[in-house]
């Protein structure tokens, strides 16, 4: 019992898990270990407010700590380097072995790369604060910017960029950005819109080469063309934390393997009892939709899924039963680009069509997605509430 | 009683708290969100509920 519970992973998740354990009353010991150096903070701002404000300031993103929570022990720049599940330990950066009852892997996702080990000061990446505090040195007016990917995070960037005075250019090999969440339609229509805001999009195209000679100058894509530029941003997707779990009879090839409780599966067969996945790092099946599991990376995953592991962990300690038995959270996103504000609940990437159901292309509209005739998500411009209304009916 | 501020800079009204604490948040005729400043002790945990889901983080108690 003295051992507690042990959270790796000092963001959000680990935040949210350690409030949720002391609201469903388990009042034993709670240590947190994270790699970065700061407290838990709000990721989403660091492609857009954080990104353009004119001097950076941590408490803009800090999450505020509250009261009960105030007795959780913090280790911050003391991530862990490996575990050993039988013997209930984990050892830290410095060496440090800690023991647990209870272990909690929250540790996330970084910033895939691009492959090239030339101008390291030109090239960019945005997942952490110290990321958006270098990248935020680079953006002034006239600043030239190449970004890799035409995911959400490369097309905030991008708005964020130009905005700043900015010359961006987007280069990814998809036909359309945030095509995989928006559907060929409504990506088709956000591209038109981001263009007519400046941003210069190369799709069906990759880098080939970084050109210079001190510092970037260029680069050179495969169609064969060339874009000047001083900064390059590598926003190509996430890979999970999760080596420092290997040797432990886990599933971590594509994150943590969970399952529907989020104690994490054994590659045996069976599950952990006292090991949990929480937030962006663990893969799990979700019944709302169907029996794949899979990796969430939208931003309400670690507050829903730290909310509902304290709760299976303080049902443990103590004679009252945990409420849900199934983890079935209905994802949602948001995204902020120029006037454009994208709304999202379910999983729109997962459909076989899209319908517009509402508004008008050329304005503020609302398409509705499906698979196999099953709405699986909607997604608007605007019209919050008509995109909250299908609430009740994809949580069905 | 528990006092609420919803920084209207920040708040982009995507109404997610609306869910958690509706008798606190809603979303008007015209989407935009309109709360009540104050409510009672009981709606506490609503009320962090719906901190916690503001994609803004726009909303705080005043102590």
């Amino acid at each position: 019992m003295s051992e507690g519970v042990v959270v790796v992973g000092a963001s959000m998740g680990g935040l949210r898990l350690a409030e949720s354990l002391r609201r469903f009353g388990y009042a034993g010991s709670i240590k947190v270990f994270g790699n970065e150096g700061y407290a838990p903070y709000n990721r989403p701002p660091l492609s857009k407010d954080l990104l353009s404000a004119a001097e950076i300031d941590f408490a803009e993103v800090a999450f505020p700590q509250r009261s009960a929570t105030a007795d959780v022990e913090w280790h911050l720049s003391a991530g862990a380097v490996s575990a050993n599940l039988s013997n209930r330990q984990i050892t830290i950066s410095g060496g440090e072995q800690v023991s647990f009852e209870h272990l909690v892997i929250a540790t996330g996702l970084r910033s895939k790369r691009l492959g090239f080990n030339t101008f390291p000061a030109d090239r960019h990446a945005l997942r952490s604060f110290d990321d958006a505090k270098a990248l935020r040195s680079k953006l002034a007016v006239g600043s030239k910017l190449v970004i890799v990917g035409s995911g959400f995070i490369a097309c905030e960037v991008a708005a964020t960029a130009t905005k700043l005075g900015c010359e961006v250019h987007i280069v990814s090999p998809s036909k359309s950005p945030m095509d995989r969440a928006l559907g060929d339609q409504l990506s088709a229509i956000v591209k038109l819109r981001l263009e007519a805001q400046g941003i210069t999009f190369h799709m069906r195209s990759t880098l080939q080469e970084l050109i210079g000679s001190d510092r970037l100058e260029a680069v050179a894509l495969s169609d064969g063309s060339t874009i000047r530029c001083d900064t390059l941003v590598e926003a190509i997707g996430s890979e999970a934390n999760c080596e420092w779990l290997a040797g432990n009879d886990l599933e971590i090839s594509d994150g943590l393997l969970c399952d529907g409780s989020l104690r994490a599966v054994k590659a045996s067969g069976g599950t952990w009892s006292n090991v949990f996945g929480v937030g962006d790092v663990a893969r799990f099946p979700n019944p709302l939709f169907d029996a794949t599991a899979r990796r969430i990376e939208h931003w309400n995953i670690p507050t829903e899924s730290a909310k509902f592991v304290g709760q299976q962990i303080a049902a443990s300690y103590s004679s009252i039963e945990a409420t849900a038995e199934v983890f079935r959270p209905l994802p949602s996103f948001w995204s902020d680009q120029f006037d454009m504000h994208l709304f999202g609940l379910g999983m729109s990437y997962l459909a076989d069509s899209s319908k517009l159901v509402h508004g008008d292309i050329s304005g503020d509209c609302v398409f509705e997605f499906t698979r196999e005739g099953v709405l699986v998500g909607v997604v608007g411009i605007g019209h919050r509430s008509v995109v909250q209304n299908y609430r009740s009916v994809l949580e069905r | 009683m528990i006092k609420i501020n919803v920084d209207m800079n920040k708040c982009q009204h995507y109404g997610q708290c609306v869910f958690e604490a509706p008798k606190i948040f809603k979303l008007n005729e015209d989407d935009k969100l309109e709360y009540v400043a104050t409510a009672d002790d009981s709606e506490l945990g609503n009320i962090e509920a719906a901190i916690d889901v503001c994609p803004m983080q726009a909303i705080f108690i005043v102590d």
